[in-house]
């Protein structure tokens, strides 16, 4: 790679809907050739800014370029050079498999045969080849999902734009794709990626910017970003919620940190970094005073507690509101470790 | 810049880093691009004729309850036989209903996100529209061979000669041309497909009961005559009789002495309000 310049950039991109503004000084710099992640909850404007990027938007105010392309002013050379498959699968649903492909790659501007050629390839490299003929409208949702990826790829982009694509995947067909995605970026391609799934977010992105009330309120390597969240968490619930100040005062000795306290649930939760000692050291430390514990462990942070860390806690609840190991975070990274 | 490489073969693939292509390029890609649209639209016609079908056996039915049914208590102005009569109309009303299809498409299109990505797509701008209208053509030459056939077995026949025949055919697709883009703004304003039936339908019967197409403006109530015999539509139908050698041509008002004019300068004005409103609905997406 001889150039810095990055594949991504954005300075103050500001989009208005109505009164609201999707995007409110949105800046984001993707190096090239890098997997590069936007997380964070519905109505962020993550899909805005990919839109943007992707020549379908226009925006209000800032500077957008992709491949060192203005997306407005060289909006074609732009579209030449990207791939974008979306949330819904963006594809004729009366044509087969295979004449979608051949369709989007005359589109291309390749020749007949060079576009029969090229859709045959891409329907064997995604697994489509047996259903080439059947409509696309008859795939499943895994199948769609992945015959739209093959139809970003017709020309191997420079940039490919991938808004939330494993969203309703089953973890089977999310796998498939993240390996999809990691051959990509392999041959040089470099790959903006919108979820809200941290774990989708850690396994495939070099960088991570998180995304809340359109703008970027942290960036980084999923290392230093789960840092800051502070990794794994010691969660207490208590048997009687007068206890509560006693034990946030033990736990806060014990962890260096104000923990999260939630009366209604008698929950209290901290970041912690050594996770086992600081496991023993908190049910020692709250035996020794007495305190009755109903039950007490170690968990991942899920995203909620993400977006209550890096948005100051404005936001109460980020996706659906539940705690503790099942939110969607930390079911996917489950299945992750299960592949 | 880095070399893109094929996922595949590990070939070198071009990736956009050519130089802006040539005015010439962009017009052999512009024929291109809409040729492929059209292909598109076309094929669906092959993978799902349910829509074609629907489209044409209305207009048989319509050719069959008003032929034969109504016909015998329908009056034909200056004589003649009723079939002769109503089967240049029919051949109008299908382009009229031929719209609902066009717009169902675009809305369809819009809808499915499939317009997302022709748009972020290297594809010339005009492509869709260009196809989608290009193809709706060869639907309405394939519509009219049907329903030229089905005529002559009910009786109808042109008496003028071929060449005032095909121009007569030929005034009859260029109304479709004209609905065509009607169609298509259609298509890009409503909020989805299913909305277009809640349109069409209730607005195309009212539009040909009140024309030429089925009963002679003459033989209406006078204001009822005149809403119909400055109806669009039976310019074009008039027009139609007229070099077919159809009966039922009368009146002695500006429009029914001019038919043919007419149905040349109602299309042209129909398509000069309604591309340019769909070319700017259309860009307007991106907002």
């Amino acid at each position: 790679m001889t150039t810095t310049r990055p594949a991504v950039l954005t300075e103050g991109l500001r989009k208005r809907y109505g009164p609201n503004w999707a995007l409110d000084g949105f800046d984001l710099a993707v190096p090239a050739g890098t997997v590069y992640g936007l997380l964070g909850p519905n109505g962020a404007g993550k899909t805005t800014a990919v839109r943007i990027l992707a020549t379908l938007l226009s925006f209000d105010a800032g500077r957008a370029e992709v491949a060192g392309l203005d997306v407005t002013r060289q909006a074609a050379r732009v579209r030449g050079r990207i791939g974008l498959t979306g949330q819904y699968a963006a594809i004729d649903e009366i044509l087969s498999g295979r004449q979608n492909l051949t369709l989007f790659g005359r589109l291309h501007h390749l020749a007949p045969r060079a576009a029969r050629r090229r859709a045959d390839e891409l329907l064997e490299q995604f697994g489509l080849a047996d259903a080439a003929g059947r409509s696309a409208g008859e795939y499943s949702g895994g199948m769609r999902r992945r015959l739209d990826l093959a139809a970003s790829l017709i020309r191997t982009p420079e940039v490919l734009f991938l808004d939330e694509p494993t969203t309703g995947l089953d973890p089977r067909s999310r796998n498939r794709l993240w390996d999809a995605v990691r051959d990509l970026v392999r041959d040089g391609t470099t790959v903006l990626l919108t979820t809200q799934y941290l774990e989708e977010a850690d396994q495939l992105a070099d960088r991570i910017s998180v995304v809340d009330s359109g703008r970027v309120v942290a960036e980084g390597t999923p290392n230093e970003l789960k840092s800051k969240i502070g990794g794994d968490r010691v969660e207490v619930v208590l048997h009687d919620v007068a206890e509560l100040d006693v034990a946030a005062g033990i736990v806060e000795r014990v962890c260096a940190t104000t923990p999260d306290r939630d009366p209604e649930t008698r929950r209290l939760s901290a970041p912690v970094t050594d996770r086992v000692a600081a496991l023993a050291e908190v049910m020692r430390a709250l035996v020794d005073a007495g305190i009755s514990v109903e039950d007490i462990g170690l968990r991942r942070p899920t995203l909620d507690e993400a977006f209550l860390h890096l948005t100051g806690g404005s936001r109460s609840t980020a996706t659906d509101g539940s705690t503790g190991p099942s939110t969607r975070a930390s079911t996917s990274g489950n299945e992750a470790e299960r592949r | 810049m880095n070399t893109m490489v094929d996922s595949r073969t590990g070939a070198p693939v071009a990736t956009g880093a050519e130089p802006a292509p040539t005015a010439a390029t962009r017009l052999r890609w512009a024929v291109s691009d809409a040729r492929a649209m059209t292909g598109r639209y076309m094929t669906h016609v092959v993978r799902a004729p349910e829509e074609l079908i629907l489209y044409f056996s209305l207009p048989i039915m319509f050719v069959l309850v008003f032929g034969y049914v109504f016909g015998s208590g329908m009056a034909v102005p200056g004589g003649g036989g009723y079939r002769e009569f109503l089967l240049p109309g029919v051949f109008v009303m299908t382009m009229l209903y031929g719209l609902g299809a066009t717009a169902t498409g675009i809305a369809t299109d819009v809808n499915k996100g499939v317009v997302d990505r022709f748009r972020s797509m290297p594809v010339s701008r005009s492509a869709l529209l260009t196809g989608r209208s290009v193809a709706d053509l060869l639907r309405a030459l394939l519509e009219m061979s049907t329903l030229v056939v089905c005529g002559l077995l009910v009786g109808w026949q042109w008496r003028d000669g071929w060449a005032d025949a095909l121009l007569a055919v030929a005034l009859i697709l260029l109304l479709r041309v004209a609905l065509t883009w009607l169609g298509i703004y259609l298509g890009l304003v409503v909020p989805n497909p299913e909305t277009v039936s809640v349109i069409v339908f209730p607005l195309a019967f009212p539009l040909t009961a009140l024309s030429n197409v089925f009963v002679a403006p003459e033989l209406m109530p006078d204001w009822l005559g005149a809403i119909s015999i400055w109806n669009p539509l039976s310019s074009t139908v008039a027009a139609a009789r007229e070099l077919f050698g159809n009966p039922g041509l009368g009146g002695d008002s500006f429009v029914a002495r001019h038919p043919v004019l007419l149905a040349v300068a109602w299309p042209l004005l129909l398509i000069a309000v309604f591309a340019p409103l769909a070319v700017r609905r259309y860009r307007r997406l991106s907002r």
